[in-house]
């Protein structure tokens, strides 16, 4: 997108923008680091029941190079904190990461000396989720209010 | 000729040096004692790694491989990627505020582990419970041993290639929550079960919710035995493969439908029966051949016992108060607390203190989860905490029972191994 | 005490065969029986219970931390018995300055996990072990967690977190 040095910021890139927003927040292709039991309510969230495939999010790629948003789904422990950054160092820009349940927002109700108080700790999250578990339908919440971050991104017009 | 440093040398991890490079040497050193002597000029051996992140290892597990071609020559598991010490979270908490810990142990199946709490510190407490209780509670733990085989049906099958049996599980598993939802006041963490009994009482609603999941879910069982049991691709994939016979299973450790898969009907319903399981009429589901195949009748024999069991729960339950009713031993029922003095003391006293058991006592007690035998034992020091609480969790000692079965094996099998055996990770990292 | 007859069948061989061995015997609600003998014929023992009455089922083996300045560590066998369908809990009492065992994976092979777990929260060592690394916890972990002086929330910088700045392939 190299028009943006010559435009600037008109009519144009904002309609292109909006165009390439409106793919990428439709096809969010979640990559589920399913760890604990809030991956079960995730697999239900994937389920027949709260389809997640009618949001645009089709299929759960489990290999990082093809999706785009990250699912923390459950407790991560020192031990793991580190195949967790790895995994995500390997997904393509854009990506974007929710932290789902109580146990990967903050270390929940795992007060202890093996789990790390939260995956922000380490990864930066887009959104976060209460619950223990929560609900598919909390989750399905959180991927609309990431398609709605998505939205409202400005990816043509980039920063110099 | 494979060196010792072979592997070693060309290892370099980033983090956890000494944990990376210990777990590759134990890889080395396994079966020392049998000479693998092979001249090695195509380097067919190679190390893989199937790493704590992976769509079919059912949780984080790591299994290191090494392969000669396609077959697994030697295996080890990593395991602890879900370690949270909980333990030690037990010895600071009084025992009723442990109960949701325990729901999150075996998540699959999250009111067995309910009920084997409470039946632990029961015992150690000389706790009476009512007997409406005794049978709400065999029917929360009959569903969810229906829920976990569900679970792991769709997940096995969908490993082995058939997509849609995750559809259909799941579409049975969210009527099961729906019926959760009624009766327990949540999908599938429940901490439904109290010390003393049950939390809340079960509505008409859910008792016609049960029997109508019951009688259309007795039909879709068996729809889909017709489809899998002789199934040329199905069996192909299963049958002798893992197979694994008495005598290894019981030094190997093994417990739950994979060790009366081998041919030992060992299930805690019967040899030490709780509840009111001795006037119930199951059957104990044992096969002979102990590989994979094996192992899938099991447990879809023993989903059919469970509908056996709900069924007759539904038929002898009667009316009757659902929490043993001393003020020091269980929580009083919430009308009490609201609308009296003594209750809300008795509520603030349980909450402070709690179920104080005699000091020095030492108590076991196992239920049958669907993984296998579930204890606890608890060591008491006469407070409301448990001085140490030690768990017996059925997937640790199976999953030291795959990594015996998983060597001579192709590695395409260990998917369908790791499904056959189903170990539940936050079960066995405690 | 009330013992149940195969149990108390069992402790008398015991005491028969480990003369003064055999320090205590508990029991509760007449079903969990904990035998406690002298930390040096607990393998001796195992393996009379393990030949001569058909222990061949080994369940558990765990830790305590009695935190006594005497004997403060225990370790207890959980075994069953498939011909007499008995189950009993065989411990030891150890002290904090020789926390060494035999131990019994010539017997069980299931005893390999389950003492490697022993030595990763206690640290007691099990010699003749095949594989004696630390079972949760990573190996540069340098404590025992569930000894009763290691803080419940762990100590800050025991274990490390990864670095936010990917690494590039460099090497």
């Amino acid at each position: 997108m190299g028009l943006e040095s010559a435009l600037g910021e008109g009519f144009l890139t904002t309609k292109l923008d909006a165009v390439v927003n409106w793919s990428r927040a439709n096809a969010v292709w979640p990559m589920p680091m399913g760890l604990a039991c809030c991956a079960i309510e995730m697999m239900a969230f994937a389920g027949p029941k709260y389809d997640a495939s009618r949001f645009g999010s089709e299929v759960m790629r489990f290999s990082p190079r093809q999706s785009d948003l990250m699912i923390v789904a459950g407790w991560c422990t020192y031990k793991m904190s580190h195949a967790i950054r790895r995994v995500w160092d390997q997904m393509p820009d854009p990506k974007w990461c929710v932290a789902m349940g109580a146990c990967a927002s903050t270390g929940g109700m795992h007060r202890s000396y093996g789990v790390v108080q939260g995956c922000d700790n380490f990864l930066p999250v887009d959104a976060y989720i209460s619950g223990c578990p929560p609900r598919p339908d909390s989750l399905l919440n959180a991927l609309i209010k990431i398609q709605d971050k998505i939205k409202k991104e400005h990816t043509v017009l980039l920063d110099k | 000729m494979a060196t010792d440093t072979e592997f070693l040398s060309r290892a370099n991890p980033t983090f956890f040096k000494k944990h990376q490079k210990a777990y590759v040497k134990s890889l080395e050193d396994k079966h020392t004692t049998v000479e693998v002597v092979s001249d090695d000029p195509l380097e067919t051996k190679m190390v893989l790694n199937m790493g704590p992140q992976h769509p079919a290892t059912h949780g984080v597990l790591r299994v290191l491989l090494e392969l000669d071609g396609e077959r697994i020559v030697r295996n080890k598991l990593d395991i602890g990627y879900l370690h949270r010490g909980v333990e030690k979270i037990a010895e600071n908490k009084t025992y009723q505020e442990f109960m949701p810990y325990t729901d999150r142990f075996d998540y699959l199946s999250p009111y067995s582990n309910n009920v084997a709490y409470c039946l632990a510190v029961e015992k150690i407490a000389g706790i009476e419970v009512p007997d409406r209780a005794l049978y709400l509670r065999m029917i929360g733990s009959e569903l969810a041993r229906i829920s976990s085989h569900l679970l792991w049906l769709g997940t096995m099958v969908m490993d082995a290639g058939a997509v849609s049996f995750f559809i259909w599980t799941f579409r049975e598993r969210e009527k099961i929550y729906s019926i959760f939802d009624n009766f327990a006041g949540h999908r599938f963490t429940v901490s439904h079960s109290r010390i003393g009994g049950v939390a809340s009482d079960m509505s008409p609603t859910a008792v016609q919710m049960i029997k109508d999941f019951l009688d259309f879910f007795k039909k879709e069982l068996e729809r889909w035995r017709s489809i899998l049991d002789r199934n040329r691709i199905f069996v192909d994939r299963n049958m002798d493969i893992g197979q694994i016979d008495a005598d290894e299973a019981i030094r190997v450790g093994l417990t739950g439908p994979a060790l009366r898969a081998a041919g030992i009907p060992y299930d805690i319903r019967r040899v030490a029966p709780y509840g009111k399981y001795s006037e119930m009429d199951f059957e104990v589901i044992t096969r002979l051949e102990g590989d994979n195949l094996a192992r899938y009748y099991c447990r879809m024999e023993e989903m059919h016992e469970s509908v056996r069991i709900i069924e007759q729960c539904l038929a002898k339950m009667e009316k009757g108060p659902i929490r043993a009713d001393n003020a020091k031993k269980a929580y009083p029922s919430k009308d009490e607390v609201y609308y009296s003095m003594e209750g809300m003391i008795h509520d603030f006293m349980m909450t402070d203190t709690g179920v104080c058991p005699p000091e020095g006592a030492e108590c076991y007690h196992s239920v049958e989860a669907p993984k296998g035998e579930l204890g606890f034992f608890i060591q008491s020091d006469g407070t409301g905490h448990a001085w140490r609480l030690a768990i017996k969790s059925p997937s640790f000692a199976n999953l030291q029972g795959l990594e015996y079965i998983l060597d001579g094996e192709m590695v395409a099998d260990t998917v369908v191994l790791i499904g056959g055996m189903d170990p539940v990770m936050g079960d066995s990292d405690k | 005490m009330n013992i149940s007859e195969p149990h108390q069948a069992i402790i008398n061989d015991l005491q028969q065969k480990y003369p003064d061995k055999v320090l205590d015997v508990k029991e509760h609600a007449g079903a969990t029986v904990i035998v406690r003998v002298n930390r040096d014929v607990v393998h001796d023992v195992l393996e009379t219970l393990y030949n001569d009455h058909h222990f061949i089922y080994l369940l558990q083996v765990f830790g305590t931390d009695r935190f006594t300045s005497e004997n403060r560590f225990e370790v207890i066998y959980h075994i069953f018995s498939l011909r007499d369908q008995v189950r009993i809990f065989v411990k030891t009492w150890l002290e904090e300055d020789n926390l060494v065992l035999p131990t019994t994976t010539d017997l069980w092979k299931a005893a390999n996990w389950q003492e490697r777990e022993v030595y990763d929260m206690f640290g007691v060592q099990f010699t003749g072990h095949p594989d004696l690394r630390r079972m949760f916890m990573p190996e540069d972990f340098e404590y025992y967690p569930l000894r009763k002086e290691f803080p419940p929330l762990g100590i800050p910088g025991s274990i490390q977190l990864p670095s936010t700045t990917p690494d590039t392939e460099e090497d």
